[in-house]
């Protein structure tokens, strides 16, 4: 099936098997390896994009839901050689280790923000419900989505 | 994961001529059970329709007493839905403990009561308030919709085209959430209703039922002691590694004990 879409500002479309997951498309036809998958299960986050300014688990979609959507990635985020706000904070507060989990935490993070302008840290902890980090014990992811000045 | 042909639906029409059409055809939501299962290889249907489209679906209406959501409304409208938090407080509250943000952006209403999951958190809402099942061919009062595990009054060919809670004077939901998966090991729905209280549990059973020995020691006196004191037969419930169903069963006198509280305003 052919399926077209907007990734990071840019038109892309291809040609794709109806089975093809969002983050199969994201990582294999477009090369945009910086989505990550960490589970098969839906539990863990990692594939976590923004759909027309929504935060997914690009795992649990297919990419052919996604005809006519605005998808945003990790990618997407830096403008002109500068961070993201979100990703400026993480890199502030040592927010990961292996950063695995990262480009999920990240969009997440950006998403939670948009939602609670200024959470505690208790509503960040229950928002980070989907997203799994097995290495930082979380407490700095929290502290960088608290911090980020956005 | 199997192959399966792709079909985007127009209409609630459109949607069921498709599904009439395939060989094992099966409509997709918000993908958040169907796709993990099909990913699992414990689905494998020929034909996925995809109602994601179906903008008629979607939306929230309070009207004569009642509050009206249809079937492809998210998890996030509901529990964000200011029209919710003031006629049914509490059902805002269960929206919004399904699952995490992401599940919430994607999964609806309609697929989770279609599914009606053992442990999911809306078939306690359902039963609770005593809800209206709208499919594209009838009405299915709660008392007559849940049947078994994974098992509905649904038919074959037959899709959830909206939900109506009547609005309850008050209510309240908690649950125990199962640590890892935040699906409920127990959830229980209290509402002080028109006709009468009801009490709708999840979790607990095979599928959802209603908790007739609380409901009567609640018309006695609406206090959370009065549900709490209520011992829950075992027989019957689940019991897995998350759980005994004697635990279970314990478990559903102290939710009730702590929905009645929250539907009391504390
Ligand atoms: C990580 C994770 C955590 C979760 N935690 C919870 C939780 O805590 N509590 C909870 O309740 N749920 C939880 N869920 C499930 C979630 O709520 C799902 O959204 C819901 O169960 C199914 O809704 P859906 O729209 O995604 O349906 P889909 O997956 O698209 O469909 C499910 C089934 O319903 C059928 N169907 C869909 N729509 C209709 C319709 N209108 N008419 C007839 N049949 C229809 C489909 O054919 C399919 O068989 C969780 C899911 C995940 C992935
Ligand atoms: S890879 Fe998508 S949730 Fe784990
Ligand atoms: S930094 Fe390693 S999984 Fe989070």
């Amino acid at each position: 099936m052919k399926v077209s879409m907007t990734v990071n500002g840019k038109p892309a479309s291809a040609e794709v098997e109806a089975r093809t997951l969002l983050v199969e498309y994201l990582r294999e036809h477009l090369r945009l390896t910086g989505t990550h998958v960490g589970c098969d299960t839906t539990q863990c986050g990692a594939c976590t994009v923004h759909i027309n300014g929504d935060a997914v688990k690009s795992c649990t979609i297919f990419a052919v839901q996604c005809e006519g959507a605005n998808v945003l990635t990790i990618e997407g985020l830096a403008k002109d050689g500068k961070l993201h706000p979100m990703q400026e904070s993480f890199k502030e507060n040592h927010g990961l280790q292996c950063g695995f989990c990262t480009p999920g935490m990240v969009m997440a993070g950006i998403d939670i923000r948009r939602r609670h302008k200024n959470p505690t840290e208790e509503t960040v902890r229950h928002e980070l419900e989907g997203n799994i980090c097995r290495c930082t014990g979380y407490h700095n992811i929290v502290k960088a989505i608290l911090t980020a000045k956005m | 994961m199997y192959q399966f042909e792709y079909h985007r639906a127009t209409s609630v029409e459109d949607a069921l001529a498709k599904l009439k059409k395939a060989s094992d055809g099966k409509l997709v939501a918000g993908g958040m059970t169907l796709i993990p299962t099909m990913k699992q290889r414990l689905a494998q249907p020929s034909d996925l329709i995809d109602l994601g489209g179906l903008k008629d679906l979607r939306g929230i209406k309070v009207e004569g007493g009642k509050v009206v959501i249809g079937a492809m409304t998210r998890h996030f409208d509901v529990a964000n839905s200011a029209d919710v938090k003031k006629a049914i407080p509490a059902l805002a509250v269960l929206a919004g403990g399904i699952g995490d943000p992401m599940v919430r952006y994607r999964g609806t209403i309609g697929g989770s009561i279609a599914n009606s999951d053992p442990s999911a958190d809306y078939p306690a809402a359902v039963l609770g308030l005593g809800a209206t099942i709208k499919t594209n061919k009838r009405e299915i009062a709660a008392d007559s919709y849940f049947k078994g595990l994974f098992e509905t009054a649904l038919e074959a060919g037959e899709m959830i085209t909206a939900v109506s809670f009547p609005v309850a004077k008050r209510a309240g939901y908690m649950k125990f959430p199962q640590p890892a998966s935040r699906y409920a090991m127990v959830g229980v729905f209290v509402a002080d209703t028109g006709s009468g209280i009801r009490v709708g549990v999840t979790g607990a059973g095979p599928c959802a039922f209603r908790a007739k020995d609380i409901e009567a020691a609640l018309a006695k006196s609406f206090t959370p002691d009065a549900a709490g004191t209520v011992k829950i037969a075992s027989k019957g419930l689940n019991s897995d590694i998350h759980g005994s169903a004697e635990y279970r069963a314990h478990l559903v006198s102290v939710m009730a004990k702590r929905a009645v509280a929250q539907a009391l305003g504390g």
